[in-house]
This record gives structure tokens, C-alpha cells and sequence, in this order.
């Protein structure tokens, strides 16, 4: 059973991290990148690390796709 | 060096890598087995300490010298993107933005209102119960910095700057570091060790126990809120306040 539920959360970052690589334009990608922070942190919780998952969901999940949203959103601005 | 030369290098190292990562690997006991000596020891000296999060008793506690090392690396990295992403002279200030022009959906400023408080709230008990329950200064403090920024989210930057005054974030994040030191010194006065636990331990799982854990994991709190406040500020005024090169 437990095994079970590893190798669904182990597919669901392999499927996530597949969707952060193929995702082209950076915008889109901060939110597929904030999706995969979600999955990691459920894999993280179902390993029994639930420390670690909550650094995840709060760094991975939301701080680091908007500080890469922000930064393209300059970028773009200023090539204009 | 050419490109045949570069490539050999290249082969060599990526070869030599392969065969260490297997033989590393094949060296690693197996997943989810029962052995685990460090965890044995870690959990005797936690609780040996009245620590009842055996995570946090390795964080600020068994290892807080390692946490120390991060919060310094914490704040060097938030000096550091402050230094590269202050306002150059090539840009200047925009005029503040029309407030109608970027109307954000009712239901998004109304799930940013509801959530704002219950995730202030959520960050400050993960700060308070981090030697007891999963979680601590560093996962409190992101939770915090985060859930203040959901009034940017909500389409109110204007409400954001108002409750950011940028210089007592900047003054939380360096308290933070030094409050960190502070016990740190006491412990080396007292119990002759850098960060020695020297406080009361208290009761079992009760709030004050534990003895320097939570002392640490608050200063590490208001060291991580401030910082990650004044890191995404920087990114925030480069994004929305200054035009680029004219």
C-alpha cells in the first residue's frame, strides 16, 4: 500500500518535471514550475518528511515562480 | 584546445563520474529499510533535550551551527540582490500606474482578503510550535513574507508598500541573524561549546520547552521573513516602479 502511494507521488514529480521542461515561454513555465514545487512537496510528505514538504510549498510552490515572473516581466519590459 | 581534445577531457570525466555514481550506489543500503543509525541517535539526543520535533533538535539544536551558516548565506544573498537589482541611473521612476488600468477579478481580490489573515496566521503558529510539531523558523518565515505579498496578488502593490517599510524588514532580517548569535555566544559562555543548549529544558511538548530551540527558531523566523520581504521587493520595484533604459 505505502509503496504504492510512493511510486503514484514518484510518477506524479517525473510527470510534473517533464511539464516544466517542455513548457517553452518562461511565464508559462513559472506555473508549471510552482505545480511541480506542489508535487514535490506531496512526494516529500508521503516519504515522511513533512518539515522539508512545508520549506517546499512555500520556496518552491510560490516564492521562486514569482520572483521568476517578476524577473521575465522586467526582462520583457526593458527589451521593448 | 580543440574540439577533439575537449571532447576527450569531457569522456574521460563523464566515465570516471559514471563509475564512482554506480559504485555509490551500490553501496546505499535499501530503500525504506530498518536500519538507520543516525536516526537512532538523533532521537535519543533530541529527547534527551526535550525536543519533540526531532527535526527541529537537529536544526537548532545538534547541528544549529550548520543553520547559522545558512542564515548567513541567507543574508549575504539577499545584500547581494539588493546591490544588483538597485535602481541604475540609466532608469527612472515611472508615474504611479493608473489604478483602473489593470483591473484585477473580484473573486481573486476576495480569495486574497479571506486567505491574507489565516496565512499570516498559519506562518506565526509554525514559527511558535517549531520545536513541537513540523515546521520552524525558516518554514514559518517564508509562510509569513508569502502571505504578505498576496495583497500585491489582490491587485493592492499601493497597500503592500504601506505595510513594508522596506528598512524595518531590512532591521528584522539583521536582528534576526544577531538574535541568532546571541544564544549562540551564552552557550559558549556557559556550557563552553558555540550554541550549546545552556536554557532550561523545561516539560516534555509543553511550549516553553526545549530549551534554546525555540529562542532560535524565532530569531531564525524574523531573519527569514525580513529577508525574503526585502529580496522580493527589490524584484517587485524593478518590476512595477522604474522604466527601463531611456
Amino acid at each position: 500500500m505505502s509503496t504504492a502511494v510512493v511510486v503514484v507521488a514518484l510518477a506524479l514529480v517525473a510527470i510534473g518535471g517533464l511539464a516544466v521542461v517542455v513548457t517553452h515561454d518562461p511565464i508559462r513555465q513559472a506555473v508549471t514550475l510552482s505545480v511541480f514545487g506542489v508535487l514535490l512537496a506531496v512526494l516529500f510528505l508521503v516519504l515522511q518528511a513533512p518539515d522539508v514538504a512545508l520549506s517546499q510549498v512555500a520556496v518552491g510552490a510560490a516564492v521562486v515562480p514569482l520572483m521568476v515572473l517578476l524577473a521575465v516581466r522586467t526582462i520583457r519590459r526593458d527589451r521593448r | 584546445m580543440n574540439r577533439r581534445l575537449r571532447y576527450l577531457v569531457f569522456g574521460l570525466g563523464a566515465a570516471g563520474l559514471a563509475v564512482l555514481f554506480a559504485l555509490a550506489l551500490a553501496g546505499l543500503p535499501g530503500f525504506g529499510g530498518d536500519s538507520h543509525p543516525y536516526r537512532d541517535r538523533a532521537v535519543h539526543a533530541a529527547l534527551a533535550h526535550r525536543t519533540a520535533n526531532v527535526v527541529s533538535s537537529i536544526n537548532f539544536d545538534q547541528r544549529a551551527l550548520d543553520t547559522f551558516g545558512e542564515e548567513l548565506i541567507l543574508l549575504g544573498s539577499v545584500v547581494g540582490a539588493a546591490a544588483l537589482l538597485r535602481p541604475s541611473r540609466r532608469e527612472s521612476e515611472r508615474p504611479a500606474p493608473d489604478p483602473e488600468a489593470r483591473a484585477v477579478p473580484d473573486s481573486v481580490v476576495l480569495l486574497c482578503t479571506v486567505m491574507l489573515p489565516v496565512t499570516v496566521l498559519v506562518g506565526l503558529d509554525v514559527i511558535a510550535h517549531g520545536h513541537l510539531t513540523p515546521g520552524g523558523g525558516f518554514q514559518g518565515g517564508v509562510v509569513l513574507a508569502t502571505g504578505l505579498h498576496l495583497l500585491f496578488l489582490g491587485g493592492r502593490y499601493p497597500a503592500l508598500q504601506r505595510i513594508r517599510p522596506l528598512a524595518g524588514y531590512q532591521f528584522a532580517e539583521s536582528i534576526g541573524v544577531a538574535t541568532f548569535a546571541t544564544p549562540g555566544l551564552a552557550g559558549l559562555a556557559a556550557g563552553g561549546a558555540f550554541l550549546a543548549n545552556v536554557l532550561p529544558y523545561g516539560q516534555f511538548a509543553s511550549l516553553a520547552s526545549a530549551g534554546t530551540v525555540p529562542v532560535l527558531s524565532l530569531a531564525v523566523g524574523v531573519a527569514v521573513g525580513g529577508g525574503v520581504v526585502v529580496l522580493l521587493a527589490q524584484f517587485l520595484e524593478q518590476a512595477l516602479r522604474y522604466s527601463g533604459e531611456r
